[in-house]
Formats: C-alpha cells, structure tokens, sequence
C-alpha cells in the first residue's frame, strides 16, 4: 500500500492528507449520528420502552431530523451575557474534541492516522484544552446554573484527569512506546491484550474515562434535576449542538482510546481490522450507555473525594507492580 | 530520512484536522447559520434564566468552590505525570537504576499525598 506518512511532501501526498482528514470528519460526525441514536434506543429498551421509531424506517432519521431542527432554530445570545466568549466557548470546546482523532489507529494499515510519536501524550494534552470552553462557556452567560455547571466540570475533569494519566503510564511501560499504533504492535506482539496483565489499570481508566466524559455517575456538571443542565443553560440551536457533539465525539474518541490501549486496537483473529476496531469502540459505548440506564449520580463531594483517594492511590500501585514485574522479567 | 518525513507528515496531517476542526463551526454558526435561522430578539427573550423568576443579582460574584487546592494539587500531580511518560516509554534502556529512582520520587509525593490527606484538603466540603 502507498504510504504517504514516510515520503517527502508532494501534491498527490497533501491531497490524499487532506481527503483523510476530511474522511474521518464524516465518519466522526456519522459515528456521532448513530451513537445517539443508539443511545436512545438502547436507554428505551433497558427501560420497558420503544424509544424514537416513527421518523425513517426504525427512527433511523431521527438524530438527523433533530440536527436539523437545530441548525433552523434562532440563536439567543442574552443579553446580561459577555458575548464575546459566549460566541467563542463552543468552538474552544469542539475543536481538541476532531483534533485528537488524528491519532487513532482505525485499521491495520492506518492510512488515516497521523502516527505521531507522542500519541498518548497528544491526546491527554488536547482533550485538556476543551476543559477551558466548557469552563468558559459557563462564565460568559453570567448565569448561576451554568457558573455552578462549568466549575462543577472544571473541577471534576481536573481531578480524574490525574488516574487517568497514571493509569496509561502502565500500557507505556508494556509498550515501551508513546506511539498509539507501536501499543497495538506490542499487543499483538505479546499475544495479549493490555486488558489482562493491565487489569488494575484498566478498571481506573475505565471509571476515570467515564468521569472525564461527565457521564452517568459523574454527570454532575450537568445534572438536570439540580442544575438544569449545566454549563450549557443559556446556550441554544446551534452552538449548544455543537456542545452535544463534542460530548459525543469524545465518547467515540474515549472508546477508540480504550480500544487501542487495552482491548489491542485492530488486532484479532479472522475479521478485517477496522471490524475489529469498530466492535470494540461500540462495546466501549455500550458499556457507558449501560452504566447510564443502571446507576444513580454520586454526590459532589464524594465524587472529589474518590477521585484522589481511591483512583489515584490505585493507579500508583499499579504503576509501581507494573514496574517490578517488567523490571524483574 | 524516511523517519524525519514521517514526523513533518505527522504534524501536517495534525494541522489539517485543527483546520478542519475550526472551519466546521465557523461554517455552520457564521456562514450557513445566519440563512437559515430567524433572528428576531426580544427583551424578554435576552434575559437570563433562572427556573422562569427574574434573575436576581449578577452571576459575576465571588463564591467559593473549593477550587483553588484541588488546582494546586493538580497541578502537581499533572506534572509528576509528565515525568512519568518518558520514563516508561524507555523503561527497558534504563534499567533498574532509573527505576529505582522513579520509586523514591513516587515516594515523595506519595508523602505529599498524605499530607494533604491528612490536612483535609482532599475533602469537598
């Protein structure tokens, strides 16, 4: 196969990046689509009901309709609001949200990954930075509910941000590599998934990840029976659309991520591997929409608390027996 | 060679999903939305919410939110973090010299842990 990623730069090579990048934009925003769908439909049936099924052939238009509803409804700015920011803060939310899945592995010959030498870096540092709109976003509507919402977020993802890097450092230490694409090498080189000898790590990347996305249990930047809902109060048609997709195309990167450092990305036996790749994203998302139907919200103060001591305390332990195994072996 | 174009092709293929990644909203809230959406502001519509009561006073108070510690501790173990990543990456080059030092600067924050444990700073309250 052709690969762009190790020739000099040519036109042909510029537009086949491009096309790419333009590919997995489509694919996020249909990923995104559908997991919505999903969602609803999965939460309906775990509850004893239908769920959307009247617009298309099953519902399945009906994340689409609701986009466009969005895109036609009037966009209030209000008036009391710093407007500047209150415009900006959606995009200084979306745009780490695309930006990070320049570096995920989807299939065995990855032509559309960027393959960077720091990928798991990269991908902590940028999903920081959508820390900033959503805080920012609450801030600019001069509104209690969204100020309690965005500081709620603030906190929460700065809190469970810290497991959730320690408990990558684990994988790195298998992998003896940054590199998302070398991690499933290195996977598939020992024969095992990261899931089994990383399994400590693991459950706290799990709950971790879960928090970072402000899903169920961790929802309370946006709990609607206290807080209406959050940090996006004020926002309407499409800028707060643009705050659902970068919740949900984190939930897709989130699952990509987990996929490719514990569950061995694309590698398995007989399937082609972006199949491979697709059944572990969705059994990630699963997962979450699961944990949504099952369990009740925590309490902030014990969700600060589990934070630093319990997860943060058992990702250090993991690391550490991580490094005597490896440093013994 | 091939490695140093593979890094620059990296970073390139990078900077096309920010651009992209910019264009999509800038395009959908700036140039497609203003044709399609209404815009007819009211007084009445420009207010802020507050579970359908006027708002009462401004949202740009001080309050506390137990913030500032829960920072600085964040700070602190983001950049212990840091140290961690490129440690583990060349764990099997350095040997168990390195690693031995990593545990006795994993130990002094683990003792930093429990000093803030121990103060109540770790409890939202």
């Amino acid at each position: 196969m052709w690969d762009w990623r190790s020739q000099p730069l040519t036109v042909p090579s510029v537009i086949a990046m491009l096309i790419g990048a333009v590919v997995i934009l489509l694919l996020a925003l249909g990923v995104v689509t559908y997991t919505i769908y999903v969602q609803r439909r999965i939460l309906g049936w775990m509850q004893l009901r239908i769920g959307p099924n009247r617009v298309g052939p099953l519902g399945l238009f009906q994340t689409i309709a609701d986009v466009l509803k969005l895109l036609i409804k009037e966009d209030v700015v209000p008036a009391k609001a710093d407007r500047a920011l209150f415009m900006l803060a959606p995009i200084i939310a979306f745009v780490p949200s695309f930006t990070v899945m320049a570096v995920i592995p989807f299939s065995a010959h990855n032509v559309f990954t960027a393959n960077l030498g720091i990928g798991v870096l990269f991908y902590l540092a940028l999903s920081a930075i959508t820390i900033h709109g959503v805080m920012l976003a609450g801030w600019a509507s001069n509104n209690k509910y969204a100020l309690i919402g965005g500081m709620r977020s603030a906190a929460q993802m700065l809190s469970y941000e810290i497991p959730l890097g320690l408990s990558l450092v684990g994988v790195v230490l298998m992998a003896g590599s940054l590199n998302l694409n070398d991690i499933v090498l290195a996977q598939q080189h020992a024969g095992l998934w990261n899931v089994i000898p990383q399994i400590l790590g693991f459950i706290v990347f799990l709950i971790a990840s879960t928090a970072e996305l402000n899903r169920t249990p961790f929802d309370l930047p946006e709990a609607e029976s206290e807080l209406v809902a959050g940090y996006h109060v004020e926002y309407t048609g499409f800028r707060f659309a643009f705050f659902m997709l970068t919740e949900y195309m984190y939930l897709f990167a989130m699952a990509g991520l987990c996929a490719t450092l514990f569950l061995g990305g694309w590698s398995g036996p007989l399937l082609p591997g972006w199949l491979w790749f697709a059944i572990k994203v969705f059994l990630y998302i699963f997962f979450q929409f699961w944990l949504q139907a099952t369990l009740p919200r925590f309490r902030v103060d014990q969700l600060m608390t589990f934070s630093w001591k319990v997860l943060l305390p058992l990702a250090l332990v993991n690391l550490v027996l991580t490094g005597v195994v490896k440093a013994i072996w | 060679m091939a490695h140093m174009f593979q890094y620059w092709n990296g970073y390139l293929f990078v900077t096309f999903f920010l651009v992209l990644g910019i264009l999509l909203p800038v395009g959908a809230l700036w140039v497609l939305g203003p044709l399609l959406r209404p815009h007819r502001p009211t007084s009445a519509k420009l207010t802020t919410y507050e579970s359908g009561v006027e708002p009462i006073g401004d949202a740009h108070v001080r309050y506390n939110a137990r913030y500032y510690l829960f920072a600085l501790l964040f700070v602190v173990f983001d950049v212990e973090t840091l140290f961690l990543y490129p440690w583990a990456a060349s764990f099997h080059k350095l040997g168990l010299f390195a690693f031995v030092e990593m545990l006795l600067f994993l130990f002094m924050l683990v003792i930093g842990l429990m000093y803030a444990w121990r103060k109540k700073v770790l409890e939202w309250t």
